[in-house]
């Protein structure tokens, strides 16, 4: 049992007009084997969160802190927090010319766990999580995301999940860019890690429609950097139903 | 790292594809203006029978010959020079010969493979066929280098053989800033393959010129290994002829060396060719690697392909690539493509990188150019490291990601190995 905290957490970025805040005191805890959803209208704060879990140097946090099973995340630096068990789904994969995902996978295996993954089980390992992610067994030879269409990407983020195996995972927008059947095959992936691993899920989406294939716990809703909302599942029924409009007009009129 | 597009008469030009003003199907628009610099003829590289238009700036009008009167000592002003840092190049422009020539102090070992079935190794002094027959020195250093060597070192593969094996030619300097002049006169007659290996290891002030000729549906690769010592230095012109249906492949690795400018041009001899070269350079600090390619289009329907790939850390490290490529008037059918990409690892080094198209005619099948010289991606390193994948070790695989491509090219099992191996050693070399 691990647990994700985050406490009151304000974060900023630089931008040519200036230092401009986006997360407002944002608090969240996560404990293993629960599946939270975050959904809230373009620009809420949503990316920023998973980005700054996951260490990216653009943002920075200016009070708050975060924490797993007690530890300063913080402190760590971006590889540390995957080896501590984090994981980031990103909603914008990154090519990497020239470096192949079996290359990739391997090394990223071996850091993440503290030793190299043994050879034959691991070649295995990644044939059958391709397989059941329908992902062709050519990509392996292919270079990180480089010419992968964006279902392709989100596919070899899921792929990734299920192969490294944290302790939590932040999916920021995976349902982006998908279609009907692979949204199903890349929930479907997300499923077994939380089912095999007792994953916690942090789920970022503008949609429902990932909702109806991952069940969630807990569903938060964020408006102007800020949680403005919290409930089961049905929070999300009623959203989809009518919208963010009664939060946005609440930011408006504060 | 993001790739700059450049332009053609103020049109921007995609990936491999170019639209260029006042060029129509028929290509009758043609700046005539621009083009019509009286008839004269030349030598230079892609030299015709018939005269040559082209404009007074045209690479086509370069100066090419075997008389060291035509090449002044240059001043570091002229076009071709005024990258170089000529005071490090002094050792290999003079008109001198081989240090202690004829006797066993010559500076620099040969060691070539012989007694291989179809392979002829000789010698050829001036004069004789094919030496001359393909490159003409286009600058000072070639010239004296052409001068100064009594007798080139000639690889034939004879017709139609394919040769299973590199032949490999050993270069190897003893003593730093002794002069060694040389010229290798490779040949591929008709249908014949083969893949020669020109490695130049230890240190010399070495000048070195390299003549290629393939005969008609010949295959031919020429792989140019600079692993000098850091006190060598490195001139030389490297000139291909590439003949009706040949495929030729030249590349160039530059890794050791204090100076090496290389100068890699080829030119056809018939239609239906495929011609490539690949360079791959990793300078390190007080290292200047240039190296200048020039592609001419001289006959109809044929194509080539230029990607140099280099690496740059630390605070001196320096480096240029200029690009040309002249598509003439008779050059119907061709089809052409250039790039040369960067990677700024450190603060303070240097990347120039001058891609030049000149386009005679219309109708062609495609040209195109690019360049860009960026600075490490952090958007990799971030994406890396976010799957647990520690800095030093993701900015190695980035960079050696970025010049596998070039490594790839080489097909050579050991060649490759032994590279990568040297990748490894210079990303050490700065901690990265």
């Amino acid at each position: 049992m691990s647990t994700l905290e985050i406490k009151d957490l304000h974060v900023s970025i630089e931008t040519e007009q200036g230092t401009k805040d986006i997360l407002k005191g944002v608090s969240l805890t996560i404990n293993s084997g629960e599946i939270h959803a975050i959904m809230g209208p373009n620009g809420s704060g949503k990316s920023t969160l998973a980005a700054t879990i996951a260490g990216h140097p653009r943002y920075e946090v200016t009070s708050g802190s975060i924490t797993l099973d007690g530890e300063d995340v913080l402190e760590m630096e971006v590889d540390e927090r995957a080896q501590a068990g984090l994981f980031l789904a990103m909603q914008y994969p990154v090519e990497v010319p020239g470096v192949t995902m079996t290359n990739f996978l391997r090394t990223a295996k071996t850091a993440i766990d503290g030793e190299a993954p043994k050879l034959r089980t691991w070649a295995k390992e990644v044939k059958e999580a391709m397989a059941k992610l329908r992902i062709d067994a050519d990509f392996a030879n292919r270079n990180v995301n480089e010419g992968f269409s964006g279902g392709e990407k989100k596919r070899v983020e899921i792929l990734q999940l299920e192969l490294f195996k944290p302790k939590f995972a932040v999916l920021d927008e995976t349902d982006s860019g998908l279609d009907i059947d692979a949204l199903r095959v890349v929930s479907e992936g997300v499923n077994r890690a939380h089912d095999e691993n007792n994953m916690g899920t942090l789920l970022i989406t503008h949609y429902t429609r990932i909702l109806n294939y991952i069940k969630p716990d807990y569903v938060h809703v964020f408006v102007d950097g800020k949680v403005a909302e919290q409930g089961g599942a049905e929070l999300a029924d009623e959203l989809e139903a009518n919208g963010y409009d009664r939060f946005l007009g609440a930011a408006a009129a504060a | 790292m993001t790739e700059t597009t450049e332009k053609v008469a103020g049109v921007e030009v995609g990936e491999r594809r170019i639209s260029i003003p006042g060029f129509t199907e028929e290509g009758e628009n043609l700046a005539n203006s621009t083009n019509a610099a009286a008839e004269h003829s030349h030598g230079g590289v892609g030299e015709t029978a018939k005269p040559l238009t082209a404009g007074s700036g045209s690479r086509g009008n370069r100066h090419t010959g075997y008389e060291l009167a035509g090449f002044p000592e240059p001043t570091g002003r002229e076009e071709e020079w005024r990258f170089t840092p000529l005071k490090k190049l002094a050792g290999v422009l003079s008109d001198a010969p081989t240090a202690n020539a004829g006797t066993e102090d010559e500076p620099v070992d040969y060691q070539v493979t012989e007694n291989v079935d179809g392979l002829v190794v000789s010698t050829l002094r001036d004069g004789q066929a094919p030496r001359g027959s393909v490159l003409q020195p286009a600058d000072r250093a070639a010239v004296v280098a052409y001068k100064n060597t009594e007798q080139a070192l000639y690889l034939k593969v004879t017709e139609g053989t394919e040769l299973a094996e590199p032949v490999r030619v050993d270069i190897t300097g003893k003593q730093a800033g002794a002069r060694a002049n040389s010229h290798i006169v490779l040949e591929a007659e008709p249908n014949a393959k083969a893949v020669f290996v020109l490695e130049h290891r230890g240190s010399a002030d070495f000048n070195g010129n390299v003549e290629v000729k393939l005969g008609q549906g010949a295959d031919l690769t020429v792989i140019s290994l600079q692993r000098w010592n850091d006190d060598a230095v490195h001139a030389g012109q490297h000139d291909a002829e590439v003949g009706q249906d040949a495929s030729y492949k030249h590349i160039a690795v530059s890794l050791g060396g204090s100076v090496v400018r290389l100068n890699a041009n080829f030119r056809y001899s018939g239609e239906g060719a495929e011609a490539e070269m690949y360079g791959l350079y990793f300078a390190d600090s007080g290292q200047h690697i240039e190296h200048r390619t020039f592609v001419d289009h001289n006959t109809p329907r044929n194509t080539s392909n230029v990607l140099y790939k280099g690496a740059l850390q630390g605070e001196t490290a320096r480096t240029v690539w200029i690009g040309d490529v002249l598509i003439r008037a008779a050059a119907e059918g061709t089809d052409s493509y250039e790039k040369n990409q960067n990677l700024v690892l450190t603060d303070g080094a240097r990347a120039d990188s001058v891609p030049n198209l000149e386009i005679e005619t219309g109708l062609i099948e495609g040209a195109g150019h690019a360049s860009s010289t960026g600075r490490f991606d952090e958007n990799h390193l971030f994406y890396l490291m976010a799957r647990g994948i520690p800095e030093k070790i993701a900015r190695q695989l980035v960079v050696r990601g970025f010049l596998n491509e070039i490594i790839q090219k080489i097909g050579v099992p050991s060649i490759e190995e032994s590279l990568q191996e040297d990748l490894e050693a210079e990303l050490e070399i700065h901690g990265n």
